[in-house]
């Protein structure tokens, strides 16, 4: 058994090149990585995600924010947390870093979200997985219905990406884009609370598909807003992060019952987490 | 077709095994009975029925490299490193343990296969051998296991004077070839001691106090009903979160993966962890286990509800009882089982 790359185990990594490196918030930066031939490591679909590495400091679990549709490299939205994401923090373009993956399942682009009114709502470095998303979408447009997004971020500040969103999502055909920041600030014309007001107050009609990623009490509290709505469960989708090792379902501690969320998951349709106890 | 040697030819028997691949068998070193290497000065210890840790060493040891790195400025150089393995044989595992490898074999061998567990499968031979007395603490016939002939490539009897040698996969013949100048074929009369034997083992296991174990109720269907449980509460209670119960376990899998600095480059290697330790699970934004009573519920929760969820409905416990004589705090699966099983009511 070997990983797309035929590597001789999954716990094997490979070679990325820091290509690029972009100052979004105070804490989190977007890491551009290609392979040492150029191109991507390897191809993945959106939602999936992979163990980035310096040896000795650490290894660790990120979303693959960029789309499979961009082959030229992959990005990494990475917030300040720890030791190893203080180091990713520090480091220069040109470093290199390894990468194992891709893990875990995708959103279903290309099966249950085809043809939908897709509805994106991310809290803070939430965007990360869900902007995968976002741009496949963008890419396939005439693939998926209307699309709208909800995003927010304790401050304008901490928005990520907000050039991309500003200057290539906004204004692009049937996408709106719905920004809040938790509290007011000056120079700020947008809507201010939190994410799951926001929603409730934007009173979208049960016909979309939504998908959401932030922080985990925000993931509760957006899922109980979209029911107030009228939303059914099964039309929710979700991704979670949980301390993780190894990446394929063995090291065994990012289970939420007997799901293991690097493999079953990262993503879930939040009608199939009844079944499973709240434990994330 | 039954085998056997005389007792006295055991040594002998050691010596062939050993010659042409590494032998490892219970030893007993200062006081401590654990499957080691075999030397010919080794103090072997086949009657002691449980080694204080089980057989999964040799297929996932305690700590394994798995590649190494050289930094050097910005760059980064992968280097394969991974510990090679030669032919093994493992005498003398116990029917808990020879089961415990199925249930290790079907998270490690299913995909994406475990690279470094499979060598290893491949590699070794078991040669299990039947529990002619088994303990208080034993209840494998709980899961369906048969210490009186117990699985393996070959299994053994020791009976009076004789070792019975009984090979039984294409593996287990291949050894049994290497030592054939060794055995000679069982008696009818042989067969006789054996059946009386092994009636004898499955009678002791039936009377032993925690043999009546009844996993009734542990089921998927059960799941949030068990994990909601107000009795993991009063059981956990007493918890020291050693991991003690994990380490001994010949079914716990749970691994973790460290860079190690050795001052000529970074080794990775990958070690057994706990579900039992509150790091875990840690994140920078949280714990997702934060107490020691939901570490706990996780370990039993897994053995009994998730694993088997996951796989056909097969527990991953052997009954071997490891923990029931190793907890500092006499907490157990056992307990467990009685505690949370339909039996019982609340």
């Amino acid at each position: 058994m070997s990983n797309s790359a035929g590597i001789a185990d999954m716990l094997i990594p490979q070679l990325g090149i820091v290509k690029n490196i972009r100052t979004d918030t105070p804490d989190v930066k977007t890491f551009r990585v290609e392979a040492p031939s150029g191109g991507v490591i390897f191809p993945h679909m959106p939602g999936q995600c992979a163990m980035v590495s310096i040896p000795g400091i650490g290894e660790a679990m990120f979303s693959i924010t960029s789309s499979p549709t961009n082959t030229e490299f992959m990005e990494f939205s990475i917030k300040r947390a720890g030791y190893l994401t203080e180091w990713l923090h520090q480091m220069d373009v040109g470093q290199q870093v390894t990468v194992r993956g891709p893990y875990g399942n995708a959103f279903p682009v290309d099966t249950e979200l085809r043809g939908k009114d897709l509805l994106f709502i991310a809290g803070g470095i939430g965007l990360a997985p869900l902007r995968s998303v976002i741009n496949y979408v963008r890419h396939y447009r005439d693939r998926y219905g209307l699309v709208d997004i909800v995003y927010g971020a304790r401050s304008t500040d901490d928005l990520v990406d907000i050039d991309e969103i500003r200057n290539e999502w906004i204004g692009h055909d049937n996408v709106n884009v719905h920004l809040t920041i938790d509290r007011q600030q000056e120079g700020w014309n947008g809507h201010v609370g939190f994410v799951p007001d926001y929603v409730k107050e934007l009173k979208f009609p049960t016909t979309k598909t939504a998908l959401i990623c932030g922080p985990p009490i925000m993931i509760k509290f957006v899922l109980a807003a979209l029911q107030t709505l009228g939303f059914d469960k099964s039309q929710v989708y979700t991704t979670f992060e949980l301390r993780m090792k190894c990446g394929i379902g063995k090291c065994g501690r990012c289970n939420i019952g007997s799901k293991y969320v690097c493999k079953d998951g990262p993503v879930f349709r939040c009608d199939t987490m009844e079944e499973l106890p709240d434990e994330y | 077709m039954m085998l056997k040697l005389s007792k006295d030819k055991i040594g002998e028997l050691f010596q062939k095994l050993a010659s042409s691949r590494t032998l490892y068998l219970p030893i007993d070193n200062n006081g401590q009975v654990n499957f080691g290497q075999w030397t010919p000065d080794a103090v072997v210890r086949l009657d002691q029925l449980k080694t204080v840790k089980s057989a999964k060493d040799f297929f996932f040891p305690q700590t394994e490299n798995i590649v190494a790195f050289k930094r050097q400025g910005k760059d980064i150089s992968i280097i394969e490193n991974r510990d090679q393995n030669e032919p093994f044989v493992v005498f003398g595992v116990r029917g808990c343990d020879a089961r415990s490898l199925d249930i290790l074999d079907k998270v490690f061998l299913c995909d994406p296969v475990d690279s470094f567990y499979k060598a290893r499968r491949e590699n070794g031979v078991i040669v299990s051998m039947a529990c002619a007395e088994p303990e208080e603490t034993c209840f494998c016939g709980v899961f369906g296991i048969d210490a009186a002939e117990p699985q393996g490539d070959v299994t053994i009897r020791i009976i009076g004077d004789n070792l019975y040698w009984d090979g039984k996969t294409e593996k287990g013949k291949a050894l049994g070839e290497s030592v054939k100048d060794l055995l000679v074929q069982a008696t009818g009369q042989d067969l006789e001691i054996i059946k009386k034997q092994d009636e004898r083992s499955r009678e002791i296991l039936s009377m032993l106090p925690l043999g009546d174990l009844s996993l009734d109720g542990f089921e998927e269907s059960a799941l949030l009903e068990k994990f909601n449980s107000p009795l993991w509460k009063e059981l956990s209670q007493a918890c020291v979160g050693c991991g003690t119960c994990t380490y001994v376990c010949p079914t716990c899998q749970c691994y973790d993966i460290q860079d190690f600095d050795t001052g000529h480059g970074i080794q990775r290697f990958r070690c057994w962890d706990s579900c039992m330790y509150s790091d875990f699970t840690l994140m920078a934004h949280g714990n997702s286990r934060k107490s020691q009573m939901e570490r706990f519920r996780q370990r039993f929760m897994h053995k009994l509800i998730y694993y088997p969820a996951n796989n056909d409905g097969v527990y991953s416990c052997v009954g071997c009882g490891r923990c029931v004589a190793k907890c500092p705090i006499s907490m157990n699966i056992a307990k467990v089982i009685r505690a949370l099983g339909v039996s019982v009511s609340v």
